[in-house]
């Protein structure tokens, strides 16, 4: 099960970040984040209160959050497994490697394991061409990949 | 005032500073076609969001076309709307929406009254240049008023001005982004789940069928042909300027008389006005407000006959439900009576009546459904028609509306005097009441019953009105934005108003989100609120306590008003409810 972020403590401190914010201008973004890194992703909940909270109407707050990839609106798992698939990637048979990273958790593109502890994402060009092609699990980095190389990175977390 | 040369197509001309390419097209009577673009002058009502690039035209020294609606007029500026490369630009800005367009026009809801269908229409397009990849989202059925199909959405964002600029209600947004963008709420909940008022203004702004009324056509035609229903009808008072609209006459005319003949045509058991349960309301509300006066009630007392302006009250400020009126609005009093007095009268069992009501407004659709204003367990009013719905009827019946000879309503619930005709324009159910208080509460005949300081199109008028010793203060609002105003105002304690007129629409009902389709013309609302002051002043009577059916209708049944009777039948309740 993915980690329960829906804890009365989370809620507290993300009052706090509205309280701080109430009166900026613009500040939707940036507490949209913020309230990421506590809850890991923009639940309902989470969308209301900042609504309430920055007198945002409900609908603009989904609006953005629907429009930046960068946020989750489901739980996401603990390592985030992001496929390079920018055109040096791609070529560099990037989609192989997703396919192997895909079978051995069982999860397709887009989805979190059941045990939360995997997401895995086709993502756009990270920008680390020469090292194509790319993986990266949260902060790490993993290039000049080959399918067989998969299971080893795996296993490590 | 800053006066700018401008060259448009050959022809010189000067417009002030601020002016747009399209505006000033417009003076040399230059046509360029536009989609996304609405501009309701003074209403305050603009959505310039230049998505469609369907005006775009040619600028000299500038390498891309631009969109004329939003790009303003610089000093020396030579336009071409009409060389190869505009209208080629321009063409291909339409069939480009053309290309993931639904295009069973045939049996859309919108058919003939879409701005996308008459724009290929003008543009000459006659092929789907590009088939594009189809959305493919699932209709929003779950209110009684709207349906929403966001695969006929084209991102004008129109509806997102309505609900979230002039209305404040912040239902619709963008969501999602490029190929998949459509408008809708927060997590694209159903709308019943939302905070919408069901105004319906996004409805009257959608260029196509991405919005549209719950059409109820059928259902009439139903109850019309079941033997063992006594049907019986009433109009609001907006219609009657606005009907022939949809047969070809000329916004603003009267058809009062074709409306009473149309009802006697198409099978109507009883032939009945809303003005007349208008009257009714005045004297409830009016012998309400002389009530909270007199008794140190809850000032300023807020009118409650808009039901897009109830809900938006619930759900945006649950705090202040003592404020507004108790008064039922006058569709719901009229079916309250017709399935009590008028059964008792007729010899009816109250579950054989239907009550159909012709209204300007979609929000009335969802106010009949509201389980609070029903008798027992039978709605006072059973089928709701929008102005545009009725025509379909009409159509349908083959009723040659333009040509029927004047006819009177029947009696019982058919009289009505000038002041119930106004409640279709802003400021005039103010105007009834004060003509009625100010009777009753000096005592004397109000020998000029105009008062022309209410009226207007301004969003937030105020006036003062002296009746007897007493000063009292009016204010009066259109659009919901403008009501959020004045309400919070009133919860700062800043409001020193006796009583506040609001309507959610533009222009008040001649605006309604179920009238005929105005298409940014603002002229049109104008001339029908013209026709409705036009209407009081030729009637013999302009106060409603002076209609004798209302007076029969106490003396026989309801006892005195504001009574206990009256306050079992004729006034409500209201509840909070969550902003979503």
């Amino acid at each position: 099960m993915p980690k329960e972020t829906m804890t009365a403590e989370n809620f507290q401190k993300l009052d706090k970040l509205i309280l701080q914010e109430k009166e900026t201008k613009g500040a939707l973004i940036q507490v949209l984040q913020k309230a990421q890194g506590i809850f890991g992703y923009l639940p309902i909940e989470v969308q209301q209160k900042i609504s309430k909270g920055l007198r945002i109407p409900m609908s603009e707050i989904y609006g953005v959050v629907t429009f930046y990839s960068q946020f989750n609106l489901e739980p996401k798992g603990d390592y985030m497994i992001s496929v390079c698939m920018g055109t040096a990637c791609y070529v560099r048979n990037a989609q192989p490697i997703l396919e192997k990273i895909s079978k051995i958790i069982g999860i397709k593109s887009g989805e979190t394991s059941p045990d939360g502890k995997f997401s895995l994402i086709a993502c756009r060009c990270i920008g680390a061409c020469g090292l194509a092609p790319v993986i990266t699990v949260n902060e790490d980095v993993y290039g000049r990949l080959a399918v067989e190389d998969i299971k080893g990175i795996i296993e490590k977390y | 005032m800053d006066m700018l040369n401008v060259n448009i197509n050959g022809m010189d001309l000067q417009v002030p500073k601020g002016t747009t390419i399209l505006e000033a097209a417009k003076k040399c009577n230059v046509h360029i076609p536009t989609l996304c673009h609405l501009n309701l002058g003074e209403l305050g009502v603009v959505n310039q969001t230049a998505s469609c690039r369907v005006c775009m035209v040619e600028v000299d020294k500038r390498p891309a076309l631009v969109p004329s609606c939003s790009d303003k007029v610089t000093e020396g500026m030579v336009v071409k709307t009409d060389s190869m490369r505009a209208i080629a630009g321009r063409r291909t800005s339409v069939e480009l929406l053309l290309s993931n367009h639904p295009t069973d026009c045939l049996v859309c809801p919108k058919n003939l009254s879409c701005d996308l269908q008459s724009l290929a229409q003008e543009l000459g397009i006659r092929e789907i240049k590009w088939e594009g990849k189809r959305m493919d989202y699932e209709k929003d059925l779950s209110s009684y008023s709207l349906i929403k199909d966001p695969n006929k959405c084209i991102m004008c964002r129109r509806c997102e001005t309505m609900c979230n600029d002039v209305q404040t209600c912040g239902i619709l947004s963008a969501i999602d982004r490029g190929f998949d963008a459509f408008v809708g709420p927060a997590f694209n909940l159903d709308m019943v789940d939302t905070s919408c008022t069901f105004c319906g203004q996004c409805v009257a702004v959608c260029p196509t069928a991405a919005l549209t009324e719950v059409n109820e056509v059928g259902d009439v035609l139903r109850e019309l042909n079941d033997e063992s229903k006594h049907v019986v009808v009433q109009v609001a008072p907006a219609i009657r300027a606005a009907i022939g609209e949809m047969f070809g006459m000329e916004p603003g005319t009267l058809s009062t008389g074709k409306i009473a003949a149309s009802f006697r045509r198409l099978g109507f058991d009883g032939v009945f006005d809303t003005d007349f349960a208008a009257d009714l309301t005045i004297m409830e509300e009016a012998s309400e407000l002389v009530h909270r006066i007199q008794n140190n009630g809850r000032l300023p007392m807020l009118t409650s006959c808009c039901p897009a302006w109830v809900k938006f009250m619930e759900h945006q400020f649950p705090d202040m439900l003592d404020v507004p009126s108790s008064c039922q609005s006058p569709q719901i009093m009229f079916g309250a009576i017709a399935k009590t007095y008028y059964a008792e009268k007729m010899n009816l069992n109250p579950e054989d009546i239907t009550v159909v009501s012709v209204m300007p407004c979609l929000a009335k659709k969802a106010e009949a459904h509201r389980p609070e204003l029903s008798c027992g367990s039978d709605s006072n009013v059973d089928i709701v028609l929008s102005t545009r719905e009725y025509a379909q009827l009409l159509k349908e019946a083959g009723i040659d509306f333009a040509t029927l000879a004047d006819d009177e309503f029947d009696s019982l619930m058919g009289e009505s005097t000038g002041a119930s005709v106004i409640f279709g324009a802003t400021g005039g159910v103010i105007e009834a009441a004060v003509r009625t208080a100010y009777e009753w509460i000096t005592g004397e005949t109000l020998e000029n019953v105009e008062f022309k300081q209410l009226r207007g199109m301004e969003g937030i008028r105020e006036a003062t009105v002296t009746i007897g010793d007493m000063d009292v203060k009016i204010g009066i609002a259109h659009e919901l934005g403008n009501a959020r105003k004045l309400l919070e105002d009133i919860r700062d304690g800043k409001s020193d108003y006796h009583v506040i007129e609001i309507m959610a629409c533009p222009g008040g009902c001649v605006g309604g989100g179920g009238q005929p389709y105005h298409h940014g013309d603002i002229e049109i609302l104008k001339k029908r609120t013209a026709a409705l002051y036009r209407e009081d002043e030729g009637k013999a009577k302009r106060k409603s306590h002076e209609n004798e059916q209302i007076i029969k209708l106490y003396e026989e049944f309801l006892g005195k008003p504001f009574g206990e009777k009256s306050h079992k039948l004729l006034h409500t309740c209201y509840q909070p409810r969550e902003r979503i």
